[in-house]
C-alpha cells in the first residue's frame, strides 16, 4: 500500500505482506511459561541428505525436524501450508502488495514492470519466500532454492513469522479478522463492476486519489470490528442508505428553524474534534459522492488499515523471525541433523541478511531491520544468561531470568517504538557503535547530539525508538474544519513536528482530496506551539 | 505439526496482466509516443520488435503527504569510528553521507521510469494508429495459417478415418508371415502321412501320430486372426502451413523536395502496412525500394527513407524502372508482385498521360495490387491521371492521405479480399 519506493537492498529474506489470520489464542491456550528449551530426543544416525535440489519428501523431512526443534522451543504457530511457486508467480505476488487477490490499478501494474525490469536486469533478486499470514499459515517457497535455502527459509517464515503474527498484541488487535482474503475477493469483484459500470476512468481517478490519502485513512486508536464476507455484503447496502441519509441532513438547506437552530450553532466547527481519519470524514460526509464512490473509499481505508500493524513491527518481526531461524537452524546442527554443506550455505545468506554498513558506507541506507532486530533478541537472551553489573542496572526485572519467557514476552506485548525504548541495552549501542546527529537548520554544521558512552544511551535509545513511531515518520494532519454554511470548504490542518515541513507533493495530494470532496479544500500548518495557523495551499472546488 | 505443502507452480502466472494493462492504458500518450519514435527509426522488416519506453519519473509519482527536506531532525546512525559529543560536521551535500536516515525516501533517485513494451502491445498500439478494425488487428498479428494435409498413415485415429485397403493389406501380410512356417510343415507331414499310408493301413501308432500333429498344426493355423487391431491403419493428417510463396513488394517514393520528414512518416507507415499484410501469406519477402525525382534509382531502406533530394518529378521514370525490375528479376509465374506508392502527387505537366499508359498496360497486368496513396491534399495531375484508370482495375487503390489512420482505407479491399470481417 504504501507508495514510497524504498530501495531492496537486503532481498534475501524479505517479507512482503502479512496477513493476519484468525482470532488471537485465548490466553488459557498458552502454555504454561516454558522455562527453556526442552531436552532433545535422540540423535540421529545420520544427517538429512543434502542435495542441492530440493524434492517434496526432503522439504517434509526437513520441515518436521524443524517442527519438533520449534516445538521444543514453545513457538506458538499457526498450522503451515507451505506453497511452492515460480519467480513469475512471485513477481506477480509482489506486485500486488504481496497479496493473492486484489482490486486491479495501474499502480500495481507499474510495480510490477519495476520488479521485472530490475530482476531481469539481475539488479535484485527476488525474495526467497513471502508469507502470508492466516490460518493455516501460508508460506510462498520458490522453486528455484536449493535445499538448504528451503530448510532456511521453512524456519524463518514458517515458525518465525507465523509465530510471530500469532502472538503480537499489535495483529491479533488490529489485523483484520480471517477474512482478509474474503475481503480482497469483494472488493476486486466490487471494483471491476464499478468500472463495468462507471467507467475506467472514473474508478481509476477515484483510487488515485484514495491511494493519495491512503496512509490517512487508518484509526490509529479505535480498533476495527470482525466481519464476514457475507456480513460484509449484506451491510453494505444498508450502510449505502443511511450513509446518503447523513450527509442529507449535514447538507440540508432549508431556512434554520427559530429555535432549534442558534447563531452559536452556526459559528460551531464541524467536526467538533479535529478527525485524524481523513478518509473516513471524506466517505462519511462529503455531498456529492455517490454511495459506490463512497463504497470504494471504503474499501481502500479497510486495507490500508490493514496494514497499519506491519508498518510498526518491521524490526520486531524481522528480527524475530532471523533470531529463530538461526536458533533452530544451529540446534538442529548441533544435534546432527543437518551437513556442514547445508550449514555454511544458509550461514551466508544469512550474513548478507544481517549485515549492516556502517554510516557513511557507499551501500549505507539507514538501519538494518533485519540487523538491528536480531542483535536486540539475541542479546535480550544474553541478558538473561549472561547478564553484566551494567545489565543488572538496566535491566533488574530480565537479568538472569529464564530467557526463553523474557523473549516471548518482548515479542508479544511490544511494537517497533516501543521495544526499542524499553530493550535496546548499552552493549548492544556499543556493539553497533551507534551515535546521534541532531541537525538544525538554524545551524550550519550537524552537531553529534549523544554516542554510545554513558552520557548518551539514554538519549540515543530515546532517539532511536522515536525514529520508529510512524506518528513521528508520518505527518500530523488532521480534519479541522468545514464551512458547513458557507462555501463548504474543507479545512485540513497540518501540526508541525520539530519544525518539519511538508514535502512539494502536498499541494498534488490537496487536489486529490478535493476531488474526494467535491469542494474546495485547504490546507493550513501550525507549529507544535499550537500559535496562528499559516494557510499553506488552497484548492478550488474541481470542475464537475 | 501440521504440514501441508502445495505445488503452485501450474497455478496460472501473469495475474498481473490486468494492472499492466491499466498502467499501459494511463500512459497511453507518453508510450504511443514511444512507439511512433521507434517506428520511423526501425527497419520495416523489423517492425515487429518489443521496444524500451521510458516515462518521465514525475509523471508516474503517485503523491502522499510526507515530511519535506526541514525542520530539526535527530537521527541515530551506527558505525561511529571517530565523533565524540559534541563534534560538529559540515552539512553534507545533497544528504548523502552521514544524514542521509531521510534518503531512502527519494530512494532509487530521480531515474526515469523505463519498461519494456512487449511485441503485441507495440503492435497493438502502431496498428491502432493506423486505425486499424480490430478483428483484422488480430489477423495480422496472428502466426501462420495452416492446412491440414494427409501425411501418410498412423496406427491410431478415429473410425471413419480407417484405411480399409491398406488394414487389409497389412491383415494379409501378417496372417501369411505367422502362417508359412507352419503351412510348410504341415506340408512335409503331410508327404510323410501320404507315404506311410502307402504302406500301412492307416491303424498303425505313427499314423494316428502323424495324424494328431497335423490336426494340431491345422487348429493353430486356424487361429491366425483375419483382422487384427494390429492391423489397423488409419489416414493421417497433419496441419502444414499454408504452401509458402514469394512475392515481391515495390515500395515507390517521391523524393523531390517537396517530401518532407512528416510526409516520409506517412508513406512509411504505409508500407509498413502493406510489408506486415505480406508477411501473413508470404514466407520469403523481398522488398525493393525505388525512389525517384526526375529520374529513378533502386536503393537500400535507409538511403530510400533518410536521404533528400530535390528536382522536379518525372513519375514515369519510376514505373518504368519498376517494369524492367520486374522483367528482369521477378517473372510473374513465380513471384508474387505488390506496389506501394507514395507520392506528393506533383508530377511534371506532360508525364502524366504516359504514366497512365505504363501502368494500364505493362504494370497493372503484372501485379497484384497497387496502391497508391497521395500525402497532399491539393488536386495534383498525378491525381487525376490515377483516376481515370482506378475504375477499371479493381486490384488498383488509391486515397489521399494526411494522417496515419487514413492510410488503412487504401488497403480495405485487400483486406476484404482474404475474407476478414472489416
Amino acid at each position: 500500500m504504501s507508495p514510497i519506493p524504498t530501495p531492496i537492498l537486503y532481498p534475501v529474506l524479505e517479507r512482503r505482506v502479512a496477513r493476519k489470520g484468525a482470532r488471537p489464542a485465548p490466553a488459557v491456550e498458552r502454555r504454561g511459561a516454558l522455562l527453556g528449551p526442552a531436552a532433545a530426543k535422540q540423535r540421529p544416525a545420520h544427517p538429512l541428505p543434502d542435495p542441492s535440489d530440493w524434492t517434496f519428501e526432503l522439504i517434509e523431512r526437513y520441515h518436521a525436524a524443524i517442527a519438533a526443534t520449534a516445538e521444543r522451543f514453545g513457538l506458538d504457530t499457526y498450522p503451515n501450508q507451505l506453497e511452492i511457486i515460480s519467480a513469475e508467480q512471485m513477481m506477480d505476488a509482489y506486485a500486488s502488495v504481496g497479496m493473492p487477490v486484489n482490486y486491479r490499478h495501474w499502480s500495481y501494474g507499474k510495480e510490477f514492470l519495476a520488479t521485472e525490469r530490475r530482476y531481469r536486469r539481475g539488479h535484485m533478486g527476488l525474495a526467497y519466500e513471502i508469507v502470508i499470514n492466516a490460518n493455516p499459515c501460508i508460506s510462498y517457497l520458490m522453486e528455484e532454492n536449493t535445499t538448504a535455502m528451503q530448510a532456511l527459509v521453512i524456519a524463518h517464515a514458517a515458525y518465525g513469522h507465523n509465530s510471530f503474527f500469532k502472538n503480537n498484541y499489535l495483529f491479533s488487535m488490529w489485523a483484520d479478522s480471517g477474512s482478509i482474503i474474503d475481503y480482497l475477493v469483494y472488493a476486486r469483484d466490487f471494483v471491476a463492476q464499478c468500472e463495468e459500470r462507471h467507467g475506467l476512468d472514473a474508478v481509476e481517478q477515484l483510487l488515485d486519489s484514495c491511494h493519495a490519502l491512503a496512509n490517512f485513512g487508518v484509526d490509529r486508536y479505535r480498533r476495527p470490528s470482525r466481519k464476514s464476507l457475507a456480513r460484509e455484503r449484506a451491510e453494505r447496502e444498508q450502510r449505502e442508505a443511511y450513509v446518503q441519509q447523513q450527509v442529507n441532513e449535514l447538507w440540508r438547506t432549508l431556512p434554520a428553524r427559530r429555535g432549534k437552530d442558534s447563531a452559536a450553532q452556526e459559528n460551531e466547527r464541524f467536526p467538533k474534534e479535529p478527525e485524524e481519519n481523513i478518509l473516513y470524514f471524506i466517505e462519511k460526509n462529503a455531498p456529492l459522492l455517490e454511495p459506490w464512490q463512497r463504497e470504494i473509499i471504503r474499501i481502500v481505508r479497510k486495507i490500508a488499515q490493514y496494514f497499519y500493524p506491519q508498518r510498526q513491527t518491521q524490526v520486531m518481526n524481522e528480527g524475530w523471525a532471523t533470531f529463530w531461524h538461526y536458533t533452530l537452524l544451529n540446534t538442529l546442527y548441533d544435534e546432527g541433523w543437518l551437513t556442514d554443506g547445508v550449514m555454511i550455505e544458509w550461514l551466508s545468506s544469512h550474513t548478507n541478511v544481517i549485515y549492516q554498513p556502517p554510516a557513511g558506507h557507499r551501500a549505507y541506507s539507514g538501519i538494518n531491520p533485519y540487523a538491528l532486530g536480531f542483535a536486540m533478541y539475541r542479546d535480550i537472551r544474553r541478558i538473561c544468561q549472561n547478564p553484566t553489573e551494567e545489565d543488572r542496572r538496566w535491566f533488574p526485572d530480565m537479568a538472569g531470568t529464564p530467557w526463553l519467557p523474557a523473549l516471548h514476552h518482548a515479542m508479544r506485548n511490544y511494537k517497533d517504538e516501543s521495544f526499542i525504548g524499553q530493550f535496546l541495552s548499552p552493549q548492544l549501542m556499543r556493539g553497533m557503535r551507534l551515535f546521534a546527529m541532531h541537525d538544525d537548520p538554524g545551524e550550519r554544521e550537524l552537531l553529534v547530539s549523544a554516542i554510545h558512552d554513558e552520557d548518551g544511551y539514554r538519549a540515543l535509545r530515546q532517539i532511536l525508538s522515536q525514529q520508529y513511531d510512524l506518528g513521528v515518520r508520518e505527518p500530523n494532519i488532521q480534519v479541522w474544519n468545514v464551512n458547513l454554511r458557507g462555501d463548504r470548504c474543507l479545512t485540513l490542518r497540518h501540526t508541525q513536528y520539530q519544525g518539519r515541513p511538508l514535502a512539494d507533493d502536498a499541494l498534488e495530494v490537496l487536489k486529490h482530496a478535493a476531488r474526494l470532496w467535491g469542494f474546495g479544500v485547504q490546507l493550513e500548518s501550525v507549529n507544535g506551539d499550537g500559535e496562528t495557523p499559516v494557510l499553506l495551499h488552497s484548492v478550488p472546488a474541481p470542475q464537475a | 505439526m501440521a504440514l501441508q505443502i502445495i505445488d503452485r507452480r501450474l497455478a496460472g502466472k501473469n495475474k498481473s496482466v490486468g494492472n499492466r494493462e491499466r498502467f499501459v492504458r494511463r500512459f497511453k500518450e507518453q508510450i504511443a509516443e514511444a512507439v511512433r519514435r521507434a517506428v520511423s527509426q526501425r527497419d520495416i522488416r523489423h517492425i515487429e520488435q518489443a521496444e524500451n519506453v521510458t516515462i518521465p519519473k514525475k509523471d508516474i509519482r503517485e503523491p502522499v503527504f510526507r515530511h519535506g527536506p526541514g525542520g530539526v531532525r535527530d537521527t541515530v546512525h551506527p558505525g561511529n569510528v571517530e565523533h565524540v559529543r559534541g563534534d560538529r560536521i559540515p552539512r553534507p551535500q545533497g544528504g548523502a553521507g552521514g544524514a542521509g536516515s531521510q534518503a531512502s525516501d527519494s530512494g532509487e533517485g530521480e531515474d526515469d521510469f523505463t519498461f519494456t513494451l512487449s511485441k503485441e502491445e507495440f503492435m497493438e498500439l502502431f496498428f491502432e494508429d493506423l486505425a486499424l478494425p480490430r478483428l483484422l488487428r488480430t489477423h495480422l498479428g496472428d502466426a501462420l495459417q495452416y492446412k491440414t494435409r494427409r501425411a501418410g498413415y498412423s496406427h491410431d485415429g478415429t473410425p471413419h478415418n480407417l484405411a480399409v485397403l491398406r488394414t487389409m493389406r497389412g491383415a494379409l501380410g501378417r496372417r501369411m508371415a505367422l502362417t508359412k512356417a507352419p503351412h510348410r510343415e504341415l506340408q512335409a507331414l503331410q508327404e510323410e502321412l501320404d507315404a506311410l499310408l502307402q504302406e500301412d493301413d492307416g491303424t498303425s501308432e505313427a499314423v494316428a501320430a502323424l495324424q494328431r500333429r497335423i490336426d494340431a498344426l491345422k487348429a493353430r493355423m486356424g487361429k491366425v486372426a483375419f483382422l487384427d487391431p494390429l492391423d489397423l491403419r488409419f489416414r493421417n493428417r497433419t496441419r502444414v502451413p499454408v504452401p509458402s510463396s514469394q512475392a515481391v513488394m515495390f515500395c515507390v517514393m517521391d523524393v523531390s523536395g517537396s517530401m518532407d520528414e512528416a510526409r516520409k512518416d506517412l508513406a512509411k507507415r504505409f508500407f509498413i502496412l502493406l510489408y506486415l499484410f505480406l508477411t501473413r501469406h508470404y514466407e520469403k519477402i523481398d522488398i525493393v525500394f525505388i525512389r525517384h525525382h526526375t529520374q529513378a534509382t533502386e536503393v537500400g531502406e535507409d538511403e530510400f527513407f533518410h536521404s533528400t533530394e530535390s528536382g522536379g518529378t518525372v513519375v514515369s521514370s519510376a514505373l518504368a524502372l519498376l517494369d524492367q525490375i520486374v522483367r528482369a528479376r521477378y517473372p510473374v509465374a513465380e513471384w508474387n508482385i505488390y506496389v506501394a506508392q507514395a507520392s506528393d502527387g506533383d508530377n511534371f505537366g506532360g508525364d502524366g498521360p504516359h504514366c497512365r499508359h505504363l501502368l494500364a498496360e505493362k504494370i497493372l497486368p503484372l501485379v497484384r495490387y497497387f496502391a497508391y496513396v497521395q500525402v497532399a491534399q491539393e488536386e495534383q495531375s498525378l491525381w487525376e491521371e490515377y483516376s481515370r484508370i482506378a475504375p477499371l482495375f479493381p486490384h488498383f487503390a488509391m486515397r489521399k492521405v494526411s494522417e496515419p489512420g487514413e492510410i488503412y482505407p487504401v488497403f480495405r479491399d485487400l483486406f476484404k479480399k482474404e475474407g476478414v470481417a472489416v
